[in-house]
């Protein structure tokens, strides 16, 4: 198992500047989730980890080795792709068998059994070992790609999106046994996906990427609770954060131009108070009730079964708010809200950086 | 199914205006061709089919007897007949397996991505458009002795290359080798492509080496492909004629078509030659057969 360091990563690819002096640090055994949206260098990194792609400049570390000039081989890491990269023509069984039958490092063969037995009852494809591969479903095929990535032991392991090929069901159940395989052989897993819901519900770490650049490293929660910009604000949960531009005047949050008012009880700095502001506020930290301060119109209403999701208009703004669904809300309905005052994070309106993070 | 493959006719079309059918515009097309094969290649097969039981010379006016299974008694017997496959046969392999290395190899070395690919490509493909008598007469001069650039540049000397025995099937197999490599090239090439970029890269982090790699992965995707290629080119081989023919005359160069026209066309034993030639036909059936069952085969896999 392995320490992974990216310092100062830059890749180039002809004119597109694809990651920017990115640095990254996975510890031994963490589950680290890389997020962001298509094309924002997710796979690229992975690459660069992996000794596919060599970086434009910087170093990659593993356990405090420069393994810039090192090979895919040398890295002794194991990758899994969306598109499963099963070798045609060959049954599961030898498939599992390929990575342990090189002939540079000759395994045993009564190892090798034992090896791809102890990975087959692990991924729960036992009776699938004598199957071809292209007789396989995509769920079997994802749980034979990562079966060759178990049996080799490898320092660590990288996961390009192994589950956006897979429909919803699958891809929850995979979501939890990948995440239970990580803790039990007590891997490094870097995992690539642009799905924040894996990232949530998987990662010991999350790092959000945007256009090449790591905008936020941190734990699930401090992520989701603490966003460092607009970007990840709006990108991670679901529904996403609501950001409304306002400015803070007397420990109030006024909303232009004179939509609704709001208190605030968060930290103040210096300075918050004379400069434009985007609020944010979770959905979740919405509420709606009869008393409450804020007059505003519903504007749709998703059931979701635990809870509803209603989208509210006020003035040109609209906010999300989820309210439990036994909540009795039409469209069109006139409501009044509030918000958890402890609970808004703000945003300079020009950067899009927490007021929290900055300085 | 031969009803769907048919399109209709568009009825403001001027052959439909001229009172023709669909079926008749299918007719004026096809009929003529069928014509040409049932004239020139069905008619002859079947009346050689009855020549091979007779002693029919096209030469003579003599009675034609029909003598039955004679002939074929006569060819099977003959040792020199069966020289003549041995030597085929030794011709086939090498001529192959050389194509199948050069083409296979030059494939290899072109599957990346290198400057001037396209054009590199096309003319190595040049050979291949050549005709085979053009391409013996001037690789005899590239063999002469005492001239030919071959000599010269391995410094060989006065090296005989066609009127020594031993060595004029070679030089025959070389040239080509030389000529048909292209093709094997062309075909694998396409099969080469075709192997998915993220299995190399899936082989490459399992840490396989080159070899165990190319064994593994590369040749069992290309293999359909490639006996496709190996059935062409081998029955080509076997009914090479021309190329033999015009390169040399050594009897260790003899090669079943040459015995066979010399037989038909110098002897006039049309009879006998009738027969040879259903033998030869027969043989490459089998071995297309064969082929064609392994092809199978890899497909499956």
């Amino acid at each position: 198992m392995a320490h992974i360091q990216l310092k100062n990563i830059t890749k180039v690819f002809g004119r597109h500047t694809a990651l920017k002096n990115l640095n990254l640090e996975i510890e031994d055994g963490q589950f680290f989730v890389l997020l962001g949206e298509t094309g924002a260098g997710k796979t690229t990194t992975l690459r660069l980890v992996a000794g596919l792609e060599k970086p434009t400049s910087g170093q990659i570390f593993i356990d405090g080795v420069d393994v810039g000039d090192w090979g895919a081989a040398e890295r002794d890491v194991a990758l899994v792709l969306q598109q499963y990269s099963l070798y045609p023509r060959y049954t599961v069984r030898e498939n599992l068998e390929f990575p342990l039958k090189s002939k540079i490092r000759r395994v045993p063969d009564d190892e090798i059994k034992e090896r791809v037995a102890r990975a087959a009852r692990t991924l729960r494809i036992e009776h699938l070992l004598e199957r071809k591969t292209d007789r396989l479903s995509g769920g079997e095929m994802q749980r034979v790609s990562i079966g060759r990535a178990i049996v080799r032991k490898p320092r660590v392991f990288l996961m390009d999106e192994p589950l956006s090929a897979l429909d919803a069901k699958l891809r929850e159940a995979l979501r939890t046994e990948l995440k239970d395989l990580q803790r039990r052989l007590g891997a490094t897993f870097l995992f690539v996906t642009h799905d924040q819901i894996e990232a949530m519900s998987m990662g010991d770490r999350v790092g959000v990427l945007n256009h090449g650049h790591l905008v936020q490293t941190g734990t699930p929660k401090e992520i989701y609770d603490n966003p460092r910009d607009t970007f990840v604000a709006s990108f991670v949960g679901s529904p996403p954060m609501n950001l409304i531009d306002g400015s803070l005047a007397g420990g109030r949050a006024v909303i232009a131009p004179k939509t609704f008012e709001l208190p605030y009880e968060g930290a103040v700095k210096s300075g918050a108070n004379d400069r434009p502001l985007t609020f944010g506020i979770r959905p979740e930290d919405v509420v709606i009730e009869a008393g409450a301060p804020v007059p505003a119109t519903v504007h749709d209403v998703e059931n979701h079964g635990v809870e509803k999701i209603v989208t509210l208009r006020v003035g040109e703004n609209t906010l999300r708010a989820t309210v439990p669904a036994s909540t009795q809300v039409e469209v069109e309905q006139d409501v009044r809200f509030a918000w958890n005052p402890k609970k808004v994070a703000l945003f300079d309106k020009h950067s899009g950086i927490s007021l929290r993070h900055a300085g | 199914m031969a009803t769907a493959v048919l399109t209709t006719l568009d009825p403001k079309s001027r052959a439909a205006s001229r009172g023709m059918s669909d079926l008749a515009i299918r007719n004026l097309f096809i009929i003529p061709t069928i014509l040409f094969l049932i004239i020139f290649n069905i008619f002859p097969l079947l009346y050689s089919l009855g020549y091979s039981f007779t002693d029919f010379r096209a030469s003579g006016t003599g009675q034609t007897n029909f003598v039955g299974l004679q002939n074929y008694r006569t060819l099977l017997n003959d040792p020199f007949i069966w020289n003549n496959f041995a030597i085929t046969a030794k011709y086939v392999i090498v001529s192959v397996v050389g194509q199948v290395l050069v083409g296979f190899g030059t494939a290899m070395l072109l599957n990346r991505s290198i400057p001037f690919k396209g054009l590199l490509t096309t003319l190595l493909l040049l050979p291949m458009m050549l005709s085979m008598a053009v391409v013996g007469l001037f690789w005899k001069l590239l063999y002469d002795p005492s001239f030919g650039i071959i000599n010269y540049a391995l410094g060989l000397g006065t090296f005989e290359w066609l009127s020594n025995p031993s060595m004029a099937l070679y030089a025959v197999a070389i040239t080509d080798i030389w000529m048909w490599s292209p093709f094997v090239m062309l075909l694998s090439l396409a099969g080469l492509s075709a192997v998915p970029k993220h299995l190399y890269e899936a082989a490459a982090i399992d840490r396989a080496g080159p070899f165990y790699t190319f064994f593994r992965i590369t040749l069992p995707l290309v293999a359909p492909i490639l006996m496709i290629a190996i059935i062409f080119r081998t029955m080509e081989a076997f009914k090479t004629f021309d190329l033999a023919y015009v390169l040399t005359s050594q009897p260790t160069t003899e090669l079943i078509s040459i015995r066979l026209y010399k037989m038909a066309f110098q002897e006039w034993q049309t009879g006998l030659s009738c027969a040879f030639a259903y033998i030869v036909l027969i043989m490459v059936l089998a071995i297309t057969n064969i082929y064609v069952k392994y092809l199978n085969k890899v497909k499956e896999r």
